[in-house]
């Protein structure tokens, strides 16, 4: 069983949904990303999403497009990515790892080289933002045998037949876009996520998790809840850029705010 | 919309998943837009054979756009030249100044037809968005333009167009501000707005089926060509010169000829300050294949794949990638790819409108600029053809600040 299956596996036993957590590679820098790659799980983090920097996010919003800029000029590589994922496994073998971001760096890369390399690191989970279904196949030949989970985005505009396609080049859990949208903008209303979920929970065996939207400790336990996990992003990523100087290096405050904000998440979604 | 016959014709593409030879083009776009392309998939395969929507387009066409632009022997420009018989598509005679409005009044019209009352565009040197803005002036539609702050002040004349139209114009400082960083913004508004929201791309570039669409309503320019020339001169043109952005003026003179092997295309990127620069936007020669803006297509990239800033006099070929046909030509070798620079265009300009009254857009001088090059060494018997895609009224301010004249 994959790590992602065992995490899912177990929170379902304990009777809650995950939190996810996202952070940025080397957003404001590499060792300030991993000091909270490493610092998460013990903040409450059940997995966590690892962003790769692309120049050009064109499904993300101004917080997310400014860390991953952030990033860039820190010097963030896919290979200096694989760094942080094989520094962060050296202690913990349970947490799983989610890259999010889009298909250039990583054809750049090279499909068999990228999936290879990601699987070696500890990396469990891959979400493509621009890379439908439909053109999935070339990447897909490597992810499968690397052991990598192909999460697959849901957005509500998703046909019913659509679903189907989709789902059935999902593995891992599946991520409900929440709102019509880019990243880190409006909410999707307590009651629109309800009614949103029984057409997935009809179609699917695999988890679901909700993102794109949740901000505060109250939307994320109410996501939790009503699916199998939330994500935060861009409300962690406000707050570290809120602790950087005028030259958006790190400060003293930078690790320990946005650790503070995912312990209240935590306590939020693990309260009875 | 022309025919297209004959199992071999290059003309068939791109495939039902919008790929052209197989690997460019596509469609890479986050799943909540994939809905809305298969609809406008949906909408713009009906619309292309319905006899009804063709009239409309017609209509508009003749008598709002002013079709057809004349094919105009360029004498002085031949005679101090004294080679090749050049011929200039008359683009910018159009309304508003460019070839932009034959494929924004085509698919504003598809937009009406799919019951969209908001359209969203980018736009780089504004002649896109002075293009749209005009159609949703005409058709009483809600019109919002993104374009990159640094274009936003490098063509003034041409936001206080599409203002006096009444689109509202949106600065992007993301990124360096330019064409790019304009279309990231366009996705992104297209994306959370989608009900009533159609996004209207102003070259033949973006996911399926933007490049095909946006080179079918381009490629009356290469029909009316083809029909004038044999008026004039009783055959085929021998080749023809388009400049090279995103490429749709040369798409759709292109287009029409790909079949006919005598015809030489010559696509002509902005070299910016020369080709081994680093500040160029010659995508297909500097690039490498890649991922943007949902299509397959070269990019100019770095090594870890991350997209560069592209560089150019002109603000309208100053975009790091290039429509997913125009690749697959280049690596078929059907068309040919080569590049002017900054210089040379800007030489271009003032070239074109000493030896024939006609002031080129900075884009268009690129093409000028290298069919200046090659009319010399060719036979006074050969027919060479130059798409004059705008007029340079807006580029008035750039030249004489590169001229060193103050106005």
């Amino acid at each position: 069983m994959s790590r992602i299956a065992r995490r899912f596996q177990a929170l379902r036993a304990e009777g809650r949904g995950a939190l996810i957590p996202y952070v940025e590679a080397c957003d404001p820098d590499f060792e300030t990303s991993l000091a909270l790659l490493k610092a998460m799980p013990e903040a409450g983090a059940d997995l966590i999403e690892i962003g790769m920097p692309f120049s050009d996010p064109s499904a993300d919003g101004p917080v997310i497009q400014a860390a991953a800029l952030r990033g860039l000029a820190a010097g963030a590589t896919l290979a200096k990515l694989f760094d942080m994922v094989r520094a962060f496994r050296t202690d913990d073998q349970e947490t799983p790892l989610i890259l999010m971001g889009y298909l250039n760096p990583v054809e750049s890369y090279g499909y068999e080289r990228f999936c290879a390399d990601a699987s070696a690191a500890g990396v469990d989970g891959l979400i493509i933002v621009d890379m439908p279904p439909e053109e999935s196949g070339p990447l897909e030949r490597f992810t499968k045998p690397a052991g990598l989970d192909m999460i697959r985005l849901i957005a509500p505009t998703t046909t019913d037949e659509r679903l189907k396609t989709v789902l059935n080049h999902a593995s891992g859990f599946v991520y409900y876009v929440s709102i019509t949208g880019i990243t880190g903008t409006r909410s999707a209303s307590t009651e629109d996520l309800r009614a949103a979920l029984p057409r997935l929970r009809a179609a699917t065996d695999l988890p679901v998790v909700i993102g794109f939207g949740i901000r505060s400790p109250e939307q994320a336990r109410n996501a939790s809840r009503i699916a199998d996990g939330a994500v935060v992003a861009s409300a962690l990523l406000a707050t570290l850029a809120k602790t950087l100087d005028a030259d958006n290096r790190k400060t003293d405050t930078t690790v320990s705010s946005v650790l503070s904000q995912l312990r209240d998440l935590a306590t939020a979604v693990r309260a009875a | 919309m022309t025919d297209k016959t004959g199992i071999n014709s290059l003309r068939h593409g791109p495939d039902a998943s919008g790929h052209f030879g197989g690997k460019f083009g596509g469609r890479f776009v986050a799943e909540t837009l994939m809905p809305l392309l298969t609809d406008l998939e949906a909408a713009w395969t009906h619309a292309k054979t319905d006899p009804a929507f063709r009239r409309e387009l017609d209509f508009y066409l003749r008598d709002y756009v002013g079709r057809p632009s004349p094919l105009w022997l360029a004498r002085r420009m031949t005679e101090e030249l004294g080679g090749a018989k050049i011929y200039l598509k008359r683009e910018e005679l159009n309304h508003t100044g460019s070839h932009k409005l034959n494929n924004v009044i085509g698919q504003i019209l598809l937009a009406r037809r799919m019951g969209r009352t908001r359209i969203v565009a980018e736009t780089g040197a504004g002649q896109h968005g002075v293009a749209t803005a005009t159609v949703c002036a005409l058709f009483g539609m809600k019109c919002v333009i993104y374009m990159g702050a640094t274009d936003v002040s490098r063509q003034a004349p041409n936001v206080f167009r599409m203002k006096l139209l009444g689109a509202e114009v949106i600065p992007v400082t993301a990124g360096a501000g330019t064409l790019k960083d304009a279309m990231n913004e366009a996705m992104r508004d297209w994306v959370a707005n989608i009900a009533d929201t159609y996004f209207l791309v102003g070259t033949v570039a973006g996911p399926h089926p933007y490049p095909e669409m946006v080179r079918d309503f381009q490629s009356v320019i290469g029909d009316e060509v083809r029909t004038q020339m044999q008026t004039a001169e009783g055959r085929l043109p021998d080749i023809i010169v388009a400049a090279i952005g995103g490429g749709s003026n040369a798409m759709g003179i292109f287009h029409p000829f790909l079949d006919d092997a005598s015809v030489r295309l010559i696509g002509v990127e902005a070299a910016g300050c020369g080709l081994d620069s680093g500040r160029t936007a010659a995508s297909i020669q500097r690039g490498r294949p890649g991922v943007l803006h949902g299509n397959r297509t070269y990019l100019l990239q770095d090594e870890n794949g991350q997209i560069d800033e592209a560089h150019s006099i002109s603000a309208g070929l100053d975009y790091p990638g290039i429509g997913p046909e125009h690749s697959w030509l280049a690596d078929i070798g059907r068309a040919e790819y080569v590049g002017a620079t900054d210089q040379e265009a800007l030489d271009a300009f003032t070239f074109c409108t000493r030896t024939e009254g006609i002031i080129p857009a900075l884009e268009s001088a690129h093409a000028i600029a290298y069919a200046r090059k090659i009319a010399p060494e060719l036979s006074p018997d050969t027919l060479l053809v130059v798409n004059i895609s705008g007029r340079g009224d807006k580029d008035i301010n750039t030249v004489a600040e590169h001229l060193g004249v103050k106005l």
